[in-house]
């Protein structure tokens, strides 16, 4: 099992007496749409952090291609190509959309001890932070401070933002939170889109969602993974219909 | 050469106060008023300590309570220095004093940016009111500290007989030491400018809005706000060394807490975030203070409400209201 991307062994965190992950394991594979499920209380958000370096695990070791990265920080995760986006949107508000997506290009070029230049007329900046707008369909609202951009618009951004650190996988929290039907329907066109060509860990309630776009799906119950599979197995789990997905799935 | 017709608000406004500020000297000398000439250079010096406060206060939204502490140190250095090179004795045994501008104003800075280095080497791996607190407790353990210092006049403080010495220039006169400091501060406010819209002041500008996703986006956000301050701090200690030379004296005093806050009302009453602001906060909180003490000695009774209206009726300070809605960031 060498060939996974991520891989997260035995995770424990603890909140008080509550385990919020309890022995968790899970691998994410190169170019895979993951899909991390389960009922709410589950842990995901939980993992979440843990996977991208804001909570220390209590137990378990997590690889990052190959690496330890336990140890490392959110920020050093990042570099190392670990990108997140937030379940409650997490921008720069009084930036512009092209001032956030420029802040994580920034990100991605090395260090910022570079007091001398424009940041803001610099092309090596705003090019790129300009394409992967486009990339996202946010083409025509550059110049709009994020602030003042609709719901499904910042949820695109933060999409944005996350891709243009070039990761080489995606963690992405409940992208599709609080949207409506047509905005969920253009961002599942993204991440379709996006397939292939990087890994995503994708926490999503929307069951048709999670079917439709997973290539493979790890079911969370109270902090421990239950099953793991292609989204025919998990559909096939009677355990995982006991606990989780009911006789309407 | 400007079009004078097609200045903006802001331009006009930046315009006039530098008229202002390079003919006061002529002007008020031939009004034989040549006391406002060192009011006036107490308004660049503490605009300058100002200003460093907006870079770590407004623009990366760091509520520092010990900024003094930089300027109170940039003070002594020049203090100490002037002290051993009157006395012709050495500090510390080590080396020797120095009145010479161009060797003590950057040693000053050193000094006080290296402590900022150190004190915001701790203080920075806390946040909101810790950080304010542990700021606030650093400068004034510094305070005590000089209190303390016998050596160099304990709670009185170090006289200085004279200014430095820089050459070319007479600091002795007031007239040349104005424009020295007025020099310097416009070097700072166009370097700061420079800095502010940067690849740099970029991530402090991100830091203040949004540090979670800075950290999640893969920036190292404790360098690049530890760098900052270090800034702030070494620039806090310039004006610190000019103060020093300006009044002849320097005194525990410069450090103590309420200092600090005194330079945060300057500023926030300038409008943060603006790096100029801060200077028009300080012009008018020491006019105030010039002009209300004149007429009672309860002075800041009459200032406390007017900070309180100032703060409510114009939010981005008093930069804000003069530049109206295009100001500010």
């Amino acid at each position: 099992m060498n060939d996974a991307l991520l891989r997260a062994n035995s995770l424990v965190k603890h909140f008080g007496a509550i385990p919020a992950s309890d022995g968790l394991s899970l691998e994410v594979r190169p170019g895979e749409i993951h899909a991390l499920i389960g009922p709410n209380g589950a842990g995901k958000t939980t993992a979440i952090a843990q996977l991208s370096g804001e909570m220390r695990p209590d137990a378990g070791e997590v690889y990052f291609g190959g690496r330890d990265i336990t140890r490392l920080g959110a920020d050093a995760r990042a570099r190392a190509g670990l990108a997140r986006s937030f379940q409650i949107t997490s921008l720069f508000l009084g930036f512009t959309a092209e001032d956030n997506v420029a802040m994580a290009i920034q990100a991605h070029q090395g260090h910022s001890f570079r007091f001398w230049g424009n940041a803001r007329r610099d092309a090596t900046l705003r090019d790129p932070a300009r394409d992967v707008l486009a990339r996202v369909g946010l083409g025509a609202r550059a110049d709009v401070v994020s602030a003042n951009l609709a719901h499904g618009e910042q949820r695109q951004l933060e999409l944005a933002m996350a891709l243009a650190t070039e990761p080489k996988l995606l963690l992405l929290d409940e992208p599709m939170a609080g949207m409506g039907h047509d905005e969920s329907l253009r961002m599942m066109e993204l991440l379709a889109g996006l397939k292939g060509s990087l890994a995503i860990l994708l926490v999503e309630h929307d069951m048709d969602v999670v079917f439709s776009l997973a290539d493979r799906i790890t079911v969370l119950v109270y902090g421990r993974a239950i099953a793991s599979g292609a989204p025919a197995e998990i559909r096939a789990n009677a355990e995982v219909r006991d606990a989780y997905l009911g006789a309407d799935a | 050469m400007v079009d004078l017709r097609n200045l903006n608000r802001r331009q006009a406004v930046h315009l006039v106060a530098l008229a202002a500020a390079i003919l006061l000297p002529p002007v008020v000398l031939a009004a034989d008023e040549p006391f406002f000439i060192s009011l006036a250079s107490r308004m660049l010096i503490y605009g300058l300590a100002a200003a460093s406060l907006d870079l770590i206060l407004g623009f990366g939204g760091m509520v520092s309570f010990g900024h003094a502490a930089f300027f109170g140190v940039g003070g002594y250095t020049v203090g100490i220095l002037f002290t051993h090179g009157f006395q012709g004795s050495e500090f510390l045994g080590l080396f020797p004093g120095s009145d010479n501008a161009l060797i003590v104003w950057p040693l000053a800075m050193l000094v006080s940016g290296l402590l900022a280095l150190a004190i915001g080497a701790v203080s920075l791996r806390t946040g909101g009111v810790y950080f304010i607190m542990i700021t606030l407790a650093f400068a004034q353990m510094l305070y005590f500290f000089f209190v303390s210092l016998e050596t160099y006049g304990g709670d009185d403080g170090l006289s200085m007989y004279g200014r430095s010495r820089f050459p070319g220039l007479d600091l002795s006169d007031d007239t040349s030491f104005y424009y020295v400091c007025l020099a310097l501060l416009l070097l700072f406010l166009w370097l700061g400018h420079r800095l502010t819209r940067s690849r740099f002041g970029m991530v402090i500008a991100g830091v203040r809005e949004n540090e979670r996703r800075m950290i999640a986006l893969g920036f190292p956000v404790y360098r690049y706000k530890l760098a900052c301050f270090t800034i702030a701090g070494a620039v806090a200690g310039l004006s610190g060394a000019l103060i020093a030379n300006l009044t002849e004296f320097v005194s525990p005093s410069m450090m103590v807490w309420t200092k600090s806050g005194e330079i945060m009302v300057m500023t926030i009453m300038g409008g943060m975030g603006t790096l100029i602001g801060p200077v028009f906060g300080v012009a008018a909180f020491l006019l105030m203070e010039e002009v209300l003490s004149a007429w009672t000695e309860h002075w800041q009774i009459v200032l406390g409400p007017l900070l309180i209206l100032i703060v409510l009726f114009a939010k981005r300070g008093i930069y804000g209201w003069l530049v109206g809605r295009e100001g500010g960031r």
